[in-house]
């Protein structure tokens, strides 16, 4: 019985609405608007830490990963005179992290240098990357063709190679070349597996590269040293450098912050220059709660404001049709409404009023995360718990800013609300 | 005709009045609107209050409705002290004893014709089909069956008095209060509403309507005459 004098108030209610449809709709633009902010909001920060998650997927979650970084203070005093720079990561540093940081699960050494390699007529300058079998479980790709490197190939000095997918197509064409041999500058290596790579998109650098080469580490080490010479434009360059990148996986999530700043303690102490780099692939989603939280913040206040301008607009047009509808009030009170009908009455509409803006809010909701998307490539998603708490606001409107109005018709003394003209 | 809107005419007292005031203040002035009345209306009686403007007629009648209560004295509705009561409980009275028709119809203008009819079954909680039978059922008695879905505003005022006296029987009251129900009606509709509410009053309902009109006062079995918040005098059956 209740329930249906919520369903004819509620009928009732939309129906006086309907009477006024330009004011009614005038008077929600301001919870349209709060609502419509409310779910951009939600679907930024959606958005930011999803892209975050994903990024961090395919860094790895639990990675840090320390590469060689050339001192700017060397190239200032080298100034087109040929001179030797060493700089970079050391086996040591290596092994210390492994030893002695606690929460370390495994390290990745890797030696890097480009040549170019060769298959038949085809050449390509390749990034021939001397690592070990735990390169392919902390960078963790398709393996497309063939198989990855084994800890046999490292031990064996096994003159063995895997080629990223990008690479392999320009060198072999197909797929059925695993066995080939490539020439890598005057060195042959036996292909034995292909596998995929990640797209480098945004402000992260992957791990991994489109032509990379990976061999084990102890035939990098063995067959190119620590030094290389380049020459380019008329000067020499030669660089000493033992790692260019160490890939330290924490063993648990919640450990990462706190290993990365002990690696970088110890790296400070052991180096006399910063001629490394420290990338947290966690740090992007305290990125991505940075932006979040900006867009919180401006897509917040615009939704507070506009939903306190909507719900005084509100309550002012409730306010307005008490007054105009003093005499029905007066007419129900003399047939025996109680005045908490009348509260629920007048409640019932203000709140049909503020759920209706706060639908044609949720479909704005819709549409500016798209438009956001749209122009400024930040990825959005919106999520359903937001619209169910666009929902809740509105009603949550429409119960504060109607209550006041609702409350001043039922005081109404129904013999004054009678004579109301 | 009326068939279904039992009361019946037995000559027990439904309206009694005991030394009753009323008093507004004004400022520092006390305007005493009624100034001491005592009155019994039996069941089935048919009462027209007269008298000049300023008399105490609508202080009278809105007293009589439970929208107010007495000052001093006390007044007692089909057996409810209406002084003692509360805001809720003169509501609920007002909806089980009372009808009221209006000098302007006072119909809502977003509702139907039906709707109307059905306002006091709605705080009544009756349920809406045993609701629409009883509006169509009282619709058809003031000769409206076919105007069940119209707004008020598509209706002559003698059909919207109709439909108000429909409304004011639908919880089948036991007094029906009119306050001069033909006040906004040419003669001849105003006669036709007289006509239907002198049957309602055969028919055995109790019917109390302020008037100034000695036309209107004529149809009434009892007239009672006010003066300066007293009652003057009574002509008619007591
Ligand atoms: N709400 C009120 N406040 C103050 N005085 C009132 C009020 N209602 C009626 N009165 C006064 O009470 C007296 C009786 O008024 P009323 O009952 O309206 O008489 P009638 O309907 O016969 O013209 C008048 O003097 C009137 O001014
Ligand atoms: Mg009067």
């Amino acid at each position: 019985m209740r329930e249906l004098k919520a369903i004819r108030n509620i009928r009732l209610g939309i129906k006086t609405l309907m009477l006024h449809k330009l004011r009614s709709l005038l008077t929600v633009l301001g919870v349209v608007f709060g609502v419509g902010s409310v779910i951009a909001m939600l679907a930024v920060g959606e958005g930011a830490s999803e892209q975050a998650m994903r990024e961090i997927r395919k860094l790895g979650s639990n990675n840090i990963i320390l590469s060689a970084l050339k001192p700017t203070e060397d190239e200032q005093t080298s100034s087109g005179q040929s001179l030797m720079s060493i700089y970079g990561l050391l086996y040591e540093d290596e092994a210390r992290i492994r030893q002695t940081i606690p929460g370390v699960q495994r390290t990745v050494p890797v030696k890097q240098v480009r040549k170019e390699g060769r298959l038949g007529e085809r050449a390509l300058e390749l990034r021939v990357m001397g690592t070990t079998a735990d390169w392919f479980d902390l960078v963790k790709r398709p393996l497309l063709a063939g198989r990855i490197l084994r800890n046999a190939d490292i031990a064996d000095n096994a003159s063995v190679c895997v080629l990223t997918e990008a690479g392999a197509r320009r060198l072999l064409a197909t797929e059925h070349s695993i066995g080939q041999t490539l020439r890598i500058g005057t060195d042959s290596y036996i292909v034995v597996g292909i596998v995929g790579t990640e797209e480098s998109g945004g402000n992260i650098q992957t791990p991994d590269q489109q032509t990379d080469a990976y061999i084990p580490l102890s035939v990098a080490k063995e067959r190119h040293g620590d030094m290389s010479i380049r020459r380019s434009s008329g000067s020499i360059e030669a660089e000493n450098v033992e790692l260019h990148m160490i890939i330290v996986e924490a063993g648990q999530r919640e450990n990462v912050e706190r290993i990365s700043s002990a690696i970088e303690t110890m790296l400070k102490r052991f180096h006399k220059k910063t001629d490394y780099h420290i990338s947290v692939p966690l740090a992007l989603l305290r990125q991505a709660e940075a932006t979040k939280r900006t867009f919180n913040i401006v897509l917040g206040s615009i939704a507070g404001i506009s939903l306190v301008v909507g719900g005084i607009g509100i309550m002012n047009i409730m306010l307005a049709s008490v007054t105009e509808r003093t005499r029905e009030i007066g007419i129900r009170r003399a047939i025996g409404a109680k005045r908490r009908q009348i509260i629920s009455q007048f409640l019932i509409e203000t709140i049909v009023l503020s759920t209706i803006g706060g639908l044609l809010g949720i479909a704005l909701g819709l549409l500016f995360p798209w438009l956001i998307t749209r122009f400024s490539n930040m990825p959005t998603i919106v999520p359903a718990y937001g619209i169910a708490l666009s929902v809740c606001i509105s009603v949550a409107v429409g119960v504060i800013f109607g209550l006041y109005p609702a409350v001043r018709a039922a005081k109404l003394d129904p013999i004054v609300a009678l004579r109301h003209e | 005709m009326t068939a279904g809107l039992s009361s019946s005419p037995n000559p027990e007292s439904l309206v009694v009045l005991d030394s009753v005031q009323k008093h507004y203040v004004m400022g520092t002035t006390i305007v005493r609107a009624l100034a001491g009345v005592n009155l019994t209306i039996r069941r089935g009686g048919f009462w027209a209050i007269m008298g000049p403007s300023g008399s105490g007629k609508s202080t009278m009648l809105n007293l009589l409705g439970c929208l107010d209560r007495p000052t001093t004295g006390t007044y007692t509705l089909n057996g409810n002290d209406v002084g003692s009561m509360s805001d809720d409980d003169l509501s609920d009275l007002r909806l089980r004893e009372l009808g009221f028709v209006f000098q302007s119809f006072n119909l809502i203008p977003q509702l139907t014709v039906q709707e109307n009819i059905e306002l006091p079954l709605f705080y009544l909680g009756w349920d809406a089909h045993k609701s629409s039978a009883r509006a169509s059922e009282l619709a058809n008695m003031v000769g409206l069956g076919d105007r069940l879905g119209h707004r008020p505003a598509e209706l002559s005022g003698g059909q919207q008095q109709r439909v108000a006296i429909a409304r004011a029987l639908s919880n089948d009251p036991s007094v029906l209060l009119a306050d001069e129900p033909t006040g906004n009606l040419d003669s001849a509709t105003g006669e036709q509403i007289m006509e239907l509410i002198v049957d309602l009053n055969r028919g055995g309902k109790t019917v109390i309507l302020v008037t100034h009109e000695n036309d209107i006062a004529a149809h009434a079995r009892t007239r009672l005459h006010m003066r300066d918040g007293l009652v003057d005098r009574i002509d008619g059956e007591a």
